[in-house]
């Protein structure tokens, strides 16, 4: 449990710097008192991180394998100390890209593969989502002013409006926000969550859902109790918004954040034979950044102070390696001279989480364990045989490969209850490569989904699996 | 959310009730002038009740619609401007009033030949006050027609100066004595003041109008 106060702090130090994202717009342009937005965001951002974290939280575990509550623990703190230094200064930083950094910090230091299929998905998130943000920003803009215009309405009806949209778009902006970036707080501790299984008013509340709980709690408190700084910055000091442009922005922030964090969109993207957008942690200080752009556009950039844009931008340019290094040294002592775990010892790890983003192939489909002849006996370990290493199976959690175990002599002596002779397929000398064990079930006839069904392979491979 | 659009119906209504009270006495004012040149004192009267209960009741709707702007922090944009427009609009009907009250405290003696000059001027008068308040109107609710009522503001105001000159001229031509003539040319002054006031407002509304649409 006290491996998880680094998370924690995460948590406070993204609500501290991104709760002026939520409504620093709103409380610029002195539409809403601050506390009175505080109270309200943190708590539906809490709600966000219970009922919507899931989704992004999968993406970004498939980025590196951080196998160790310790090295969680170290990265967590190397990215919150990396966020508190910027929040100090005033400047909105990316608890995504920061969280990255120490993540690629730790793939350094533990000398583990990064996922490059992961990190190119969410490097592209991290221009996508404020182009996304702006575009929207604008053409919304455009389109609010013109109905107001032909509208007619009383000035003050407009206000009222205004407002009570921004309350609305504030909340769902924090719902998103929960939903979106409890990953970056609490996705490092979700293999290794310390809570068991708990019922709470009839509901079964995972031990998962408790870690996001808690996440959301901790950036609550930071919304609470630090965001004041940085609402100025952000609602003020980049761009003078008028409460309709202000409730335009806050509007194209939610927007992106919820797109980039709900599963159900994508459901419904995949039902209209369009492609899925990637559940990734996006940065809403780039989303809230790309839509206030998004409004200077259209304002053909008056007012808009180009200096403040140089200082996000050199925040954000700045966090991931500065993160990333705060991480490795961080790990460094852990290990040396606090003597903590951080990373497994031996070579490989019992899981690893490799992303099959990019991958092509035959991603996800992979020999079951059984599949390998060592299963049958413990022959002695010939020079031509892989080396132990991992091996992908059919089994797909949250959108990703689980690898499990190691290869020929390393499974035998776990292998309990091997798979019958005729689903075994391939070239037997060696671990078979996806392609070929599918082309050897071809030929045997059992090139169907229920050979690679999990119900078979569950059994075996629980039996085996261990996470860490 | 009731609470919210509760008060807001209440301020429009209010805001509405003002500038009706600004619109009617420049009317009662123009009316006032007339039945005095016709020597209608019981009227003249009326119109002078009239104009003291309209300017006491856009004091008291004005005062309310500020307090409630500053209290509820209402309109934060443009609160500033719109209290100040209220105020400027508030001379207007004060302007009428100190008129028409000079007109029955001074009693001026006004010739026959100068009843149809006066009456134009309170006229021209009247309909520059009559379109600033349209064009506040605008301001509210159409910000981009403002500047369709306040060309109207402007050609009434100018037309006020130039009758104004005609009356002063036309006193100074009669043979009447110095200080008759001078007692009259203070009256035409005074009756062509409501369009400068109205002139006042329509500057400011331009402004707040360029405001508003940047």
């Amino acid at each position: 449990m006290l491996l998880l106060s680094s998370g924690l702090f995460l948590g406070w130090s993204l609500g501290a710097n991104h709760g002026g994202n939520l409504f620093g717009p709103a409380v610029g342009a002195k539409m809403l008192p601050f506390y009175s937005a505080a109270v309200l965001c943190s708590i539906l951002v809490i709600i966000g991180a219970v009922v919507g974290g899931a989704g992004a939280t999968a993406t970004l575990g498939a980025l590196g394998a951080i196998s160790t509550p310790g090295g969680a623990f170290v990265t967590a703190l190397a990215t919150a100390a990396t966020i508190t230094l910027m929040s100090r200064l005033g400047l909105p930083v990316s608890t995504s890209q920061a969280i990255v950094g120490a993540i690629i910090g730790w793939n350094l230091f533990a000398g583990a593969p990064t996922g490059v299929g992961s990190l190119t998905t969410i490097v592209a998130s991290w221009i996508a989502a404020p182009l996304i943000a702006g575009i929207v920003a604008a053409a919304t803009y455009v389109a609010t002013r013109a109905c107001l215009c032909r509208s007619r309405m009383h000035l003050l009806t407009v206000d009222a409006m205004t407002r009570s949209g921004l309350v609305a778009v504030s909340a769902f902006g924090a719902y998103s926000l929960g939903a979106n970036n409890v990953a970056n707080v609490m996705g490092v501790f979700v293999p290794a969550a310390p809570f068991s299984a708990i019922t709470v008013a009839g509901l079964q509340v995972s031990p998962t859902h408790q870690l996001f709980a808690l996440g959301g709690v901790a950036i609550a408190a930071g919304i609470l109790t630090y965001s004041r700084r940085v609402v100025r910055t952000v609602g003020r000091d980049l761009l003078r918004l008028s409460p309709v442009a202000a409730l335009v922005v806050l509007f194209a922030h939610g927007l992106v954040l919820f797109l980039f964090s709900s599963q159900e969109v994508g459901v419904v993207l995949s039902r209209l034979g369009l492609p899925r957008i990637p559940l990734v942690p996006v940065s809403s200080t780039q989303a809230i950044t790309g839509a206030i752009l998004g409004i200077g556009v259209v304002k053909r950039a008056r007012g808009l102070r180009v200096r403040v844009l140089g200082d996000i931008a050199l925040g954000w340019v700045t966090a991931p390696p500065l993160a990333a290094v705060a991480c490795y040294v961080g790990l460094f002592f852990a290990q040396n001279v606090f003597e903590l775990e951080v990373k497994d010892a031996s070579q490989g790890s019992p899981i690893t989480i490799t992303s099959s983003f990019g991958q092509g192939g035959m991603a996800g489909i992979s020999p079951p364990l059984d599949a390998t002849p060592a299963c049958r006996a413990a022959p002695a370990k010939r020079d031509t045989d892989p080396p132990c290493g991992a091996q992908e199976s059919p089994i797909r959690g949250a959108g990703h490969a689980i690898t499990t175990g190691h290869t020929d002599g390393c499974l035998s002596r776990q292998c309990d209850s091997p798979l019958p002779r005729h689903q075994l397929a391939g070239p037997e000398s060696t671990a078979p490569s996806s392609a070929q064990w599918v082309q050897g079930l071809a030929r045997t006839g059992h090139a169907s989904r229920t050979a690679l069904s999990t119900e078979r392979l569950l059994p075996h491979l629980t039996q085996r699996v261990t996470i860490t | 959310m009731n609470l919210l659009f509760g008060r807001t119906k209440q301020l429009v209504a209010q805001i509405e009730a003002f500038l009706d009270a600004v619109s009617q006495g420049a009317i009662v004012f123009r009316q006032g002038v007339i039945d005095y040149l016709s020597h209608n004192a019981a009227d003249f009267q009326c119109r002078l009740e009239a104009i003291d209960e309209l300017e006491g009741r856009a004091d008291s709707i004005r005062r309310d619609v500020e307090n409630q702007l500053y209290s509820h922090s209402l309109i934060p944009e443009n609160r500033g401007d719109v209290l100040a427009l209220l105020e400027t609009l508030d001379d207007v009907i004060d302007t009428a009033k100190r008129t028409l009250y000079e007109f029955s405290v001074e009693t001026p003696e006004i010739p026959d030949p100068l009843y149809e000059g006066y009456g134009a001027l309170a006229h021209a008068s009247e309909q520059a006050a009559e379109a600033v308040v349209l064009a506040t109107r605008a301001f509210f609710r159409d910000v981009r027609s403002v500047k369709d009522h306040l060309h109207k503001v402007k050609f009434y105001e100018r037309e006020a100066d130039r009758i104004g000159e005609n009356v002063k001229r036309h006193v100074f031509s009669l043979p009447l004595d110095l200080s008759h003539k001078i007692h009259l040319r203070y009256f035409a002054l005074h009756v062509g003041q409501l369009s400068d006031a109205a002139e006042r407002v329509a500057d400011r509304l331009a402004i707040y109008s360029i405001k508003r649409t940047l």
